[in-house]
């Protein structure tokens, strides 16, 4: 007995990291890569603070080819992974396959609707970020004229525009609002320099303010506001850090706190499946105020959007949402 | 006047999208009047975007950058020439290999060395990049827009690289049309044994042409990643390349038409961008799918109806051997 007892007393401390790791927690990062200064690093920075909180990582993935969701959906859920997050819309299709195939595995889906019993969807109302985004571009405007450079045309992405249109009529209904996709397959995703050249072609019929909804495209849109001494308005990570004095705000879409919340409810227990809206009242979408667009936003911008939001959030406002035809 | 100040915007616009169009497609007629495919343009491109934002990431100069940018395309260039001069290599498959590799290494390097997903930092500082600055009496001009605006948008203000690639056409032109080597070069794309009965290395100059396509190509990706916009993007020559080699067919293989090809291209990119969402009289507003489809529907039109024949170099994409 004697003998055992070292034995004993390492399996004992070792009890709890069996444990710990016996929760394997999963995700699939969409086009983009997890360090695109936009949606998907949101999502990669519910992962870290997960990761810091709980001491658990999880096994990431970044999709580089179409044909590669299924694939890899497959082998984590093979592997014994407790919650697959698989981030983006373009995932959904993916996510219906291999869900049926592992019906003991939760997944979580964000930006699209999978309606399967092991599926919890988690999508934004991200047209009230954008009317935000919209008061606040026709607020700081000064030539009447503001610009929206989106990425792929999908109903997404109309979705941001409609949302962003409404805002700036809300503030002023004579002001103009040029809008430009940038293309319609998913390379418009990762196409700085013609995002900088639709920006360029806004800049020149007068706007002077111009919010993305473009991930790494959105990059060379808010280049080309610094480069030009205009002002840009950064999309679902906090951009404002990117060109200080430049990026007016940020349209937040709380991709990390989605993350974050299906990693901690999948850990205790508590994660369910069906379709979850977040939206302002559910702090899921929002714009940034913070030290490096303080000087931009004056105190007057900032009570308007304020009571906005209370607006929006107690249905005063009625932000129009986008329906694919 | 709008619709003046339009046209005047629309063309400045058309100067900065054809830019890198041009100087890749004149590095492809280079390569190609000397027999070689070159369709790694794209591969060599991206190469030269990666390394050059790189480069210039880490020593704030953005000369030292567009020396790196160079230098990748011209070692992209000399592995292809390697495969196919040398070893006689299918000049296709050796092409469309470098761009597969390109495409997968830049981003690998990219986050091996960054850590920032595949990307290269932001390029903020002043001197990272190739920014035009505005010439004399610039903004004074815009006062008078008639001949003032076309000279401040036009004229002033570009990129150097802009104005290389205003050069480089008319040098181009002049080397392979008035110079020994550019009828050699020219030679050896159309019947490469005659060129060698007269006792002049075909080999020799195919390196040649595959050096001076890689030294453009280096140009042209520098532009990209640190002139059109400021750093690199995995996949961010987003097919210019290919579009490149399009216009060089398109131009029969000859630089003033193949530079008019290239603005042709670069215009209704250019136009498509302020025809979204604007109602054109008796249609309304045109979808957006649609207006991006129009520069490519434009070429086959074109390609199609106007153009008329347009016949290759004799001996392009057939490697050379001198036992035959």
């Amino acid at each position: 007995m004697k003998r055992l007892l070292p034995l004993l007393a390492l399996m004992a401390a070792l009890a709890p990291s069996v444990r710990a790791a016996d929760f394997s927690p999963a995700i699939i990062y969409d086009f983009g890569g997890k360090f695109d200064r936009s949606f998907n690093q949101s999502a990669s920075e519910g992962v870290q603070r997960f990761k810091k909180e709980t001491g658990i990582a999880a096994r990431e993935f970044e999709i580089q080819n179409a044909s590669q969701r299924e694939q890899i959906m497959r082998q984590f859920a093979r592997r014994g992974a407790s919650i697959i997050v698989a981030v983006g819309f373009t995932q959904a299709s993916a996510v219906e396959t291999v869900a049926k195939e592992y019906p003991d595995v939760k997944f979580t889906l964000v930006d699209a609707v999978v309606d399967l019993p092991n599926v919890e969807s988690i999508v934004f109302r991200e047209q009230e970020s954008s009317f935000l985004c919209g008061m606040a571009a026709a607020l700081a405007s000064k030539t009447g004229k503001v610009g929206f450079v989106g990425g792929m045309d999908i109903p997404l992405i109309r979705k941001f525009a409609l949302g962003y249109r409404a805002g700036v009529a809300y503030v002023n209904p004579k002001d103009e609002v040029f809008e430009n996709m940038t293309g319609t397959t998913p390379a418009a995703w990762t196409n700085p320099s013609e995002g900088a050249e639709l920006a360029k072609s806004q800049f020149g019929r007068g706007a002077d303010v111009v919010f993305h909804a473009a991930g790494a495209t959105g990059v060379g849109v808010m280049q080309a506001a610094a480069d030009a001494g205009l002002l840009s308005i950064g999309c679902d990570s906090n951009q404002d850090y990117l060109h200080p004095g430049s990026v007016l705000t940020s349209a937040l879409k709380r991709v990390d706190v989605a993350v974050y919340t299906a990693f901690s409810e999948a850990r205790k227990g508590t994660w369910r499946p069906g379709v979850k809206v977040l939206g302002l009242a559910e702090e899921g979408v929002g714009v940034s105020i913070d030290e490096f667009n303080r000087k931009l936003v004056s105190p007057d911008m900032e009570a308007r959007l304020n009571q906005a939001r209370a607006d929006i959030i107690s249905g005063k406002i009625t932000v129009p949402e986008y329906k694919s035809p | 006047m709008d619709t003046y100040r339009e046209v005047i915007l629309i063309m400045a616009a058309t100067i900065r999208v054809a830019t890198p169009l041009v100087i890749a497609a004149l590095a492809g007629m280079f390569s190609e009047r000397a027999g070689v495919i070159d369709l790694a343009l794209e591969g060599k491109m991206l190469a030269a975007a990666f390394a050059s934002a790189a480069v210039a990431a880490v020593t704030g100069s953005a000369w030292m950058g567009l020396g790196a940018g160079v230098a990748a395309a011209v070692f992209l260039g000399l592995v292809v020439a390697f495969a196919c001069v040398t070893h006689r290599g299918n000049q296709v498959v050796a092409a469309m290999a470098v761009n597969i590799m390109v495409a997968g290494l830049a981003p690998t390097l990219a986050l091996a060395w960054f850590e920032q997903g595949g990307q290269t930092p932001q390029l903020d500082l002043p001197g990272q990049r190739f920014l035009g600055l505005p010439w004399p009496w610039a903004q004074a001009a815009r006062a008078h827009p008639l001949p003032g605006l076309a000279y401040a948008e036009l004229v002033s203000g570009h990129s150097p690289i802009v104005y290389l690639a205003a050069i480089v056409v008319p040098a181009s032109a002049w080397v392979l049309y008035r110079t020994r080597f550019g009828l050699r070069l020219r030679a050896v794309g159309e019947n490469p044994l005659a060129v060698d009965t007269a006792g002049i290395s075909v080999n020799a100059l195919r390196y040649q042409a595959c050096l001076i396509s890689g030294v453009l190509c280096g140009v042209a990706g520098t532009y990209i990643s640190t002139v059109a916009s400021a750093g690199f993007v995995r996949d961010m020559t987003a097919g210019k390349g290919y579009l490149a080699l399009a216009a060089l067919i398109f131009g029969k293989w000859r630089p003033y038409p193949t530079l008019a090809a290239c603005l042709l291209f670069a215009f209704a990119d250019a136009g498509a961008a302020r025809l979204q969402g604007v109602a054109l009289p008796g249609v309304g507003v045109v979808p957006v799918q649609f207006i991006i489809a129009l520069p490519y529907i434009l070429t086959v039109l074109l390609l199609a109806g106007f153009v008329g024949e347009s016949v290759a170099p004799r001996a392009v994409g057939v490697p050379y051997s001198k036992e035959k």
